[in-house]
């Protein structure tokens, strides 16, 4: 090695260190001390140690997740009546996490059979696009008979808007996209990093709590043509408010009329009604319309999968030509981000709804789940009322479907929520559902009633 | 414009498309081209397809025992066992599994590291190789948008990619040397002192993809010093941990070297060849910082990033990470059966020369036992290696990478003779 020399850092210097020893934290301190205590001399490269400037200096603490952050929020509380409905993650009436049978069982078949861990495709596991696509547009529909979906396993509903979103701008670069007032808050994360332009169609109506179909239609008839427009395929996130068929038909024919691309989120298929075929619907009539659309699929809720991240992204084409070229851009869009995706999501689901009979199994269980959120549904609006002595109508919570509910509280009758009554849930007024069990709907009453009439 | 005209058109063709219920091939995505195959994992679908008795994959880098199959890990076995069936799935934090990053940090930073200690490691759970380095590609264009990235020549195709959409501009710097199939040090050198100050460097901590060459300990201090004086950033891909030397503190060298220097790293871990989790997508990325109030501002900025790109990582492969590294027993089991892979491989290497030089090429082939890892760049020309396909059902890469994991005793004979048959003087 060359002998020594005074070593320029480019940012500062032995000196400014010396001058400014605060500047750069406790441990280089501690490095600048034990430089001169401990005699070990590595010259001005220890030097160096302690003058070395982050290149991330300037990087600032992010905000915490508007949504992941309420459930760290929770744990931090010490409360005993503390309520968590925050994230949307399906709880037992003892408010226990849940893994359904049907996965417990696919797992254990995985572990005899002792499959290897092979990259997948970078499309994902072959079985599992297949039963996805399936699954959603129903084995017989005409797009999969003539073999025009393009189906690409990816990172749960997540990934699957990502991969759909990183290809609109790179093929629809002067499209924009439409999404719901309001709607899941990462959805607009995903087309900001994506690049690609967003504007809001209305949708919630605070005066009814319910759906503004006729704001709904006017903003997406007043947008460009072919533009996207982000479409919960059933139990919408965050308010629980899906429009009805007759609602969806003239949804179709406007977004016909206006040459848009419908965009499905369905993040809840099976879970909003209990059937999966019913919570299709609004896809399937799509779909049967012949027109061209992106299917975005998670297996999060309705599996129980969360953390396993399994989900695909459908694009329907016109042709089978069409489709296996989109497929093959979507896949080049994955390689750079992740190469393939994870395997055991994808083996679970593959088994589960493969075998007849787990997929038999699988169905009795979402619709045992869908029914525990129906029957807490019920049990909150029989308080409400009660406590309310019938004053406000409360039967939103009885509309609305879904693991969701938006109760029109605003931000500080939320926060009084959270800091009164220790329940824990969006600023945005949304509670989940799935979180609440019939012995605590009494006690969430009283929290609303009190957020609601105390609080402005 | 052009296009709304366009879809003006073909909008009325889908809707009379509709009407009539023909099909019409009027479709949005006409202009959407098939994309091109990836030239490595094209390589197995093209090996798959060939129906010949005496193929031989030695295309991607996925380890395969001496009867060619792949291979489920002792300790992975015996981790699913006791992950299976009884934990919960809920969403993992969004950095991921503490456990594993953990765990990971260890290994890369060293058991007993102050940096650890002090918490001065940003670090969260990402999709393997892949997805670490792609946060850090995002995260750079994002704090740093004027800064590059500078990519050895050749390297992984897919560091190309990942760079690219995260519109990072990537210059390139001096690596292997084709005349003598190793390391071309002095242009190397060469390369750092001209690079603008504060450059940032793509490194690939050990056994680089896909040249197998890696610079010697004194190289590796020289680099080190280099980057120092001119301030470059140095960001290292370990994706073979353990499976170069067979010994996992060894392989970390370079790192450690930097550490010691005092340089502020990034470092992308996979955990896809040397625990054999390939499909899981277990990995991990960190970056060194000043202190620990900083360190938690960058886990959060990257944490930002991912949220919109999966929301939070897998948990099936970070188990396992955790589970086998946390236990003494299965991480001594672990650390057995990884220098079992590498052994395997250094043999293979052995072997192939070996057999080669029997066959009388006056070619030099000590570039096979020279180079380190799973790969060895054999020096073969995109001709040589389509015969080598065409005529013998060898499967590679048209760059003339060999994977090595896929070389057993019973294919060596087989392949040794195929690359002298195109590679002797005709």
């Amino acid at each position: 090695m060359a002998s020594s020399t005074m070593l320029s850092t480019g940012r500062s210097s032995p000196a400014a260190f010396m001058r400014n020893p605060q500047k750069l934290g406790p441990a280089a301190g501690r490095r600048g001390r034990d430089f001169f205590l401990n005699g070990k001399n590595f010259g001005r490269v220890r030097m160096a140690v302690a003058v070395n400037v982050s290149r991330f200096e300037g990087v600032s603490m992010a905000p915490p997740d508007p949504i992941l952050g309420v459930s760290e929020a929770f744990t931090a509380d010490t409360s005993d009546v503390k309520l968590n409905l925050g994230v949307g993650a399906y709880r037992t009436e003892e408010l226990q996490p849940y893994v359904l049978n049907v996965v417990k069982k696919a797992e254990n078949l995985m572990l005899e059979r002792g499959e290897n861990k092979e990259y997948l495709p970078i499309e994902g596991l072959a079985a599992f696009n297949k039963v996805t696509a399936e699954l959603l547009f129903g084995a017989d529909s005409p797009v999969i008979q003539e073999g025009r979906v393009a189906t690409v396993q990816s990172l749960s509903g997540t990934g699957s808007l990502r991969l759909a979103a990183a290809f609109i701008q790179r093929y629809f670069p002067d499209a924009k996209v439409l999404i719901s007032s309001p709607s899941w808050g990462n959805h607009k994360n995903i087309f900001n990093d994506a690049r690609v332009p967003w504007a809001e169609y209305r949708y919630y109506d605070p005066r009814t709590v319910g759906l503004d179909f006729e704001g709904m239609l006017e903003d997406i008839e007043a947008a460009q043509d072919g533009s996207f427009i982000l479409l919960h395929g059933c139990a919408h996130n965050p308010t629980g408010i899906d429009p009805t068929p007759e609602q969806w038909a003239k949804i179709a024919d406007l977004i016909e009329q206006k040459n848009h691309i419908p965009f499905f989120d369905v993040a809840y298929q099976g879970f909003a009604s209990g059937s999966l075929d019913e919570d299709a619907s609004s896809v399937r009539t799509f779909a049967s319309r012949g027109l061209e659309l992106f299917v975005a699929q998670s297996y999060s809720k309705n599996l129980g999968l969360y953390s396993e991240r399994i989900g695909a992204i459908n694009v329907v084409s016109s042709s089978p030509d069409a489709a296996a070229r989109v497929k093959s851009q979507l896949k080049r869009i994955a390689r750079p981000m992740y190469s393939n995706p994870p395997v055991h999501g994808a083996r679970i689901v593959a088994n589960v709804v493969g075998d007849p009979n787990l997929f038999n199994e699988w169905k009795q269980e979402m619709e045992l789940m869908a029914g525990r959120i129906k029957n807490v549904r019920q049990r909150l609006f029989d308080n409400l009322s009660e406590k309310d002595n019938n004053v406000k109508d409360w039967s939103f919570i009885l509309k609305q479907i879904g693991m969701f509910s938006y109760t029109g509280l605003n931000k500080a009758q939320s926060d009084n929520m959270t800091d009164k009554w220790h329940v824990y849930m969006t600023k945005d007024g949304r509670i989940s559902l799935a979180g609440l069990s019939l012995a605590k709907c009494e006690y969430l009453a009283e929290a609303i009633i009190d957020s609601f009439y105390k609080v402005s | 414009m052009a296009s709304s005209m366009c879809r003006g058109i073909i909008g009325k063709g889908r809707r009379a498309a509709a009407l009539g219920r023909s099909m019409s091939t009027a479709s949005w995505w006409g202009h959407v081209e098939p994309a091109a195959k990836d030239p490595i994992l094209g390589v197995t679908e093209a090996f798959l397809a060939d129906p010949s008795p005496d193929k031989v994959n030695v295309g991607v880098g996925a380890y395969r025992d001496d009867n060619g199959k792949p291979v489920v890990l002792e300790c992975v076995r015996e981790a699913e066992k006791r992950i299976a069936g009884n934990l919960n799935m809920e969403y993992l934090p969004m950095g991921g599994s503490i456990k594993m990053i953990e765990e990971s940090l260890k290994l890369a930073y060293g058991d007993d590291s102050e940096l650890i200690k002090d918490k001065r490691i940003a670090a969260v759970q990402a999709l393997s190789g892949t997805g670490a380095c792609r946060l850090f590609a995002d995260f750079q264009k994002r704090f740093l948008p004027d800064s590059q990235i500078y990519i050895p020549i050749p390297t992984w195709a897919n560091h190309h990619n990942i760079w690219r959409d995260a519109h990072v501009p990537q210059r390139t710097f001096h690596y292997y040397h084709p005349e003598t199939k190793g390391l071309d040090f002095a242009a190397l050198m060469d390369d750092i002192k001209n690079a603008p100050n504060g450059s940032f460097f793509l490194l690939h901590a050990c056994a680089h993809n896909p040249t197998g060459v890696d610079p010697s300990e004194d190289q590796w201090r020289e680099i080190s010093y280099q980057f120092k004086v001119k301030n470059h950033f140095p960001f290292f891909d370990m994706a073979y941990q353990g499976f170069a030397s067979g010994d996992p503190e060894r392989d970390a060298k370079a790192i450690r070297i930097f550490l010691e220097d005092g340089h502020m790293i990034g470092c992308a871990q996979s955990f896809a060849k040397n625990m054999g989790l390939y499909g899981q997508r277990a990995g991990c990325l960190s970056i060194l910082c000043e202190n620990e109030i900083q360190a938690v501002a960058v886990k959060s900025q990257l944490q930002q990033i991912a949220r919109p790109m999966y929301s939070n990582p897998p948990v099936h492969g970070a188990l396992l990470v955790s589970v086998i590294l946390s236990d003494p027993v299965l991480k001594s089991l672990w650390l057995e059966e990884v220098k079992g892979m590498a052994n395997r491989i250094i043999g293979m290497r052995n072997a192939l020369r070996k057999n080669i030089e029997n066959l009388g090429s006056n070619l030099s082939w000590e570039h096979i036992t020279n180079q380190i890892g799973m790969f060895c760049y054999s020096g073969l020309k995109p001709e040589q290696v389509d015969r080598l396909t065409n005529d013998f059902h060898i499967y590679m890469t048209r760059n003339g990478r060999i994977s090595m994991a896929g070389v057993t005793t019973g294919n060596v004979g087989y392949l040794a003779n195929a690359i002298h048959e195109v590679s002797k003087a005709t």
